[in-house]
This record gives C-alpha cells, sequence and structure tokens, in this order.
C-alpha cells in the first residue's frame, strides 16, 4: 500500500495545477494551513479559485498567494480587514470574490462531501445573495437555492495524524478543516506530530483516514495580526 | 437636545446584558455586543457561544497565557469555562441557523420598522465588505437584540422606515438597545420600552427614522 505520510512539504503541493479549486482551512488565525501555503507560493501556481473563510492577514495566510498574484477567484464569507493584498488585487479587478455566509459555506462543502445536489435554506432571503437563486417556500418560510461546493484540494492543519491518516485537531484550530477535508478530491494535511497507527484513540478520532490523502510532519506557523 | 447625555458604549451593553435569562445560551458580535460579557449581573450564568466552534467561551486569556489556537471570532485568545466543548465550524452554525441559540447580540449599521437588518456593508465605503456568520445568525437565532448608536455621527437615524444598505436579513430583530432608548420590534410597529435619562419619548422619536409606539409615561433606561 502506497503510504500517505510525505517527507517534505514541497512534494506534497506537486502536482497541483494551474487553475485548480483549492479550499483552506483556518479561521482567526487558527488552523490555517501556512506550511501548504508557502509551498504553493514557491511552486507558483497561477489562477488558484480559493475556498476559505477569509483572505489574508497583511503577508500571511492567503495573504501571501494574493500579494502574488496567485488566486484569481475566491469564495468566503469575510475577507477580512488586514487581507490587504486582497483588497488591492479586488479593488484592480484581478480578483473576483463570491461573498457566501459562513454556515452557508460549511453547509456547501458538506453537501459536495455528502453527495447531495442542494439544498433549501432561510439564509439571506430577501438580500443580496439570493440573487439569481431559485426561490420557494417551504414549510411557510421563504428559502433559497444552495448549490454544493467541491473543489479539487482542501489544504488543512491539523495537530496529530496517524500514518493511515486519521486525524485530531486542537481547540478552536479545528474550525474548518474537518469539513474541507471531507469536501475535496484530494486532501492534503500538515500535521504537528505523526504517530504510528493504532496509536490513536478510535473514538477520539476527528477526521477519519478515508478523508486523507496526503500528510506530513510540519511546525505551525502562526502570523501575528 | 444634542448636548444631552447618551449611553455609553459599556452602558448600551449593560443595559443589553440584563436581557439574557439565566442559562442561556448567546452569541455575542462585533462591536458593542462583545462588551456585554463585563456586564452579566451577579448570579446570571450564561453559555457564550463563539462561531469558530466554542460553547462556554470564557473570558479573554491574561497577558503571557494566550493561546493562538484558542480564539474568539475577533482573533483575541480566549479562555474555557467549565464544562465547556469545542466543535467545528458547520456545527457551531448549525447552533446558530437551526434555533438552538437562546440570544444572538449583534451589531448594526440600520434596523428597519419591520425589524430588517442592515450590518455587513455600508455603501460608499472601499471594498466588498463581509458577511461572517451574521446571516446564518439574523435567520436562526430564537432572539435577535441589535447593540448600535440610535444615530450616525452626522446625526441620521438607523432606525428607519426601510433599510437602504445591504441587508442582512429580514424580519429578524426582537428588540434594539440605543444610546437613548430600548425598542421592541412587535407587530404593530416599534415600540418604546424604555428612554434614557433625561429623554422624552418625543425627543427619541425626532431622531428615530420610523413611527415609535409609546403607552403612557416611558420609563427609563435601567441598568439593574
Amino acid at each position: 500500500m502506497k503510504s500517505k505520510v510525505y517527507s517534505g512539504i514541497d512534494a506534497m503541493v506537486a502536482d497541483v495545477p494551474d487553475g485548480a479549486r483549492i479550499m483552506f482551512g483556518g479561521f482567526g488565525g487558527a488552523g490555517f494551513p501556512n506550511n501548504l501555503i508557502q509551498a504553493l507560493v514557491r511552486k507558483g501556481v497561477r489562477n488558484i479559485t480559493a475556498i476559505s473563510n477569509n483572505c489574508g492577514t497583511r503577508d500571511g495566510e492567503l495573504g501571501l498567494m494574493f500579494k502574488h498574484n496567485q488566486i484569481r477567484h475566491v469564495i468566503a464569507s469575510f475577507p477580512g480587514p488586514h487581507a490587504n493584498h486582497f483588497q488591492e488585487r479586488f479593488a484592480a479587478k484581478e480578483v473576483t470574490l463570491e461573498l457566501v455566509p459562513q454556515g452557508i459555506l460549511c453547509e456547501r462543502m458538506r453537501a459536495a462531501a455528502a453527495g447531495l445536489q442542494g439544498f433549501y435554506s432561510p439564509v439571506g432571503v430577501g438580500t443580496e445573495i439570493a440573487e439569481g437563486k431559485e426561490e420557494r417556500v417551504l414549510g411557510g418560510r421563504h428559502c433559497i437555492l444552495e448549490m454544493p461546493l467541491p473543489a479539487d484540494y482542501a489544504f488543512i492543519k491539523a495537530q496529530k495524524a496517524d500514518e493511515l491518516g486519521n486525524l485530531t485537531y486542537r481547540l478552536t484550530a479545528r474550525n474548518f478543516n474537518p469539513i474541507m477535508a471531507m469536501a475535496a478530491d484530494t486532501t492534503i494535511a500538515e500535521v504537528e506530530e505523526i504517530v504510528p497507527a493504532g496509536s490513536l484513540d478510535p473514538e477520539q478520532v476527528m477526521t477519519p483516514a478515508i478523508f486523507v490523502h496526503r500528510i506530513v510532519q510540519a511546525k505551525g506557523i502562526h502570523y501575528a495580526g | 437636545m444634542a448636548d444631552k447625555p447618551r449611553l455609553t458604549r459599556e452602558q448600551i451593553a449593560a443595559r443589553a446584558a440584563l436581557e439574557l435569562p439565566d442559562g442561556a445560551y448567546v452569541n455575542l458580535g462585533w462591536g458593542i455586543p462583545n462588551l456585554i460579557a463585563d456586564y452579566l449581573p451577579k448570579g446570571v450564568t450564561v453559555y457564550f457561544h463563539s462561531e469558530n466552534g466554542i460553547l462556554g467561551m470564557g473570558p479573554r486569556a491574561r497577558p503571557g497565557e494566550e493561546d493562538y489556537d484558542l480564539v474568539d471570532a475577533m482573533k483575541v485568545p480566549v479562555t474555557l469555562i467549565r464544562g465547556a466543548s469545542i466543535f467545528h465550524q458547520a456545527d457551531a452554525h448549525l447552533m446558530t441557523r437551526g434555533g438552538h441559540l437562546d440570544v444572538a447580540v449583534l451589531g448594526g449599521f440600520q434596523v428597519s420598522a419591520k425589524g430588517d437588518l442592515a450590518n455587513w456593508r455600508i455603501p460608499g465605503t472601499k471594498g466588498p465588505g463581509g458577511i461572517g456568520g451574521a446571516m446564518d445568525i439574523a435567520a436562526g437565532a430564537k432572539e435577535l437584540i441589535v447593540c448600535m448608536e440610535h444615530v450616525t455621527k452626522d446625526g441620521t437615524p438607523k432606525i428607519v422606515e426601510q433599510c437602504t444598505y445591504p441587508l442582512t436579513g429580514l424580519a429578524c430583530v426582537d428588540t434594539i438597545v440605543t444610546d437613548l432608548a430600548v425598542i421592541d420590534v412587535t407587530p404593530d410597529g416599534l415600540s418604546l420600552r424604555e428612554a434614557a435619562p433625561g429623554w422624552s419619548a418625543q425627543e427619541v422619536r425626532k431622531l428615530t427614522g420610523a413611527p415609535l409606539l409609546a403607552r403612557g409615561q416611558v420609563p427609563e433606561i435601567r441598568f439593574a
């Protein structure tokens, strides 16, 4: 059986083509796959569609990829006040944005993961995000049709992996990571520690190995601000 | 009238804190709502929810004790109370959207006579704005309180007949707490429950962009 454990960060992203659709975990400075993002910057991929809650913080997180103009389209709930590189690219029309309510971002990814072809939601009815979406009344409530959100890759950060790819997360560094892990064709995880198979308590596994395709050990990077 | 004292942001937070029932699960949004945790009345226990996956969020971490894997929705390192739980973002918003939270308190740019809320982008400002979790919360909280100043910096009412800013949700607000008043959104329209000390119902009305019902003498805003 081919091992999922990689020894180098750059090998993890070697096959990521230009134009790929990539999910990036992380929220509030916690749980960002920053080593993998830096590897994508070194590789120099272009025209990426990024799916992430926000658009980075100055030169950190996805900010680095916006700085190098690698992202063409972004699907996010909250670009963020410190996403200066995104804001500049957006103002220059070098990047397009789809704003999605945060919980709906999660559920659209879960729909993709779960083999569901969409769902009706009351979130955002009567607002800008309902524009162009099918609307109907269900159970007496106005709802809009939301479509699944799949991706080619999910780039995630976890605390521990076993050699098979079972994952655990630490505190609020969990955030979007387990959801994205399930929703992409190929899930790539950087983790603080890799342990032998059998050493994680099966009841404590947060992302089962079936969703994880590549793992690499890397000390997490936290950007201030 | 402009010179009369109004509630400070802290006083707005302190008044809104009185709306939280003992034992409630509560989400606090950015801005004034974020101050509410400091003003809970003695003997009241509230379980704070954070959209990044916390129930039982405690105070901010003390300097030197920050753990950057444990942050609130504003990226601030926080603590956990005893009996807290951690979960992923989808479950966090399942709680907001699915009607599991007892109360949510959000900031606002505009609230309409029908309780429509606008709180994520001001037209004419730079950039695309950001929705975050506000639309999920507005759609699903059992009770939604909005804390904001009664008028903008240039004196324009923020309580309006119809919102002109991009909407967050329709008919979602139950109560508005401002630096001048506590107002309930009722099927009959906006109803003035309390007014700031020294302010008459008529004076509050003049700074409100939608009709404001008041029955008899309107009591002063209470802080206990």
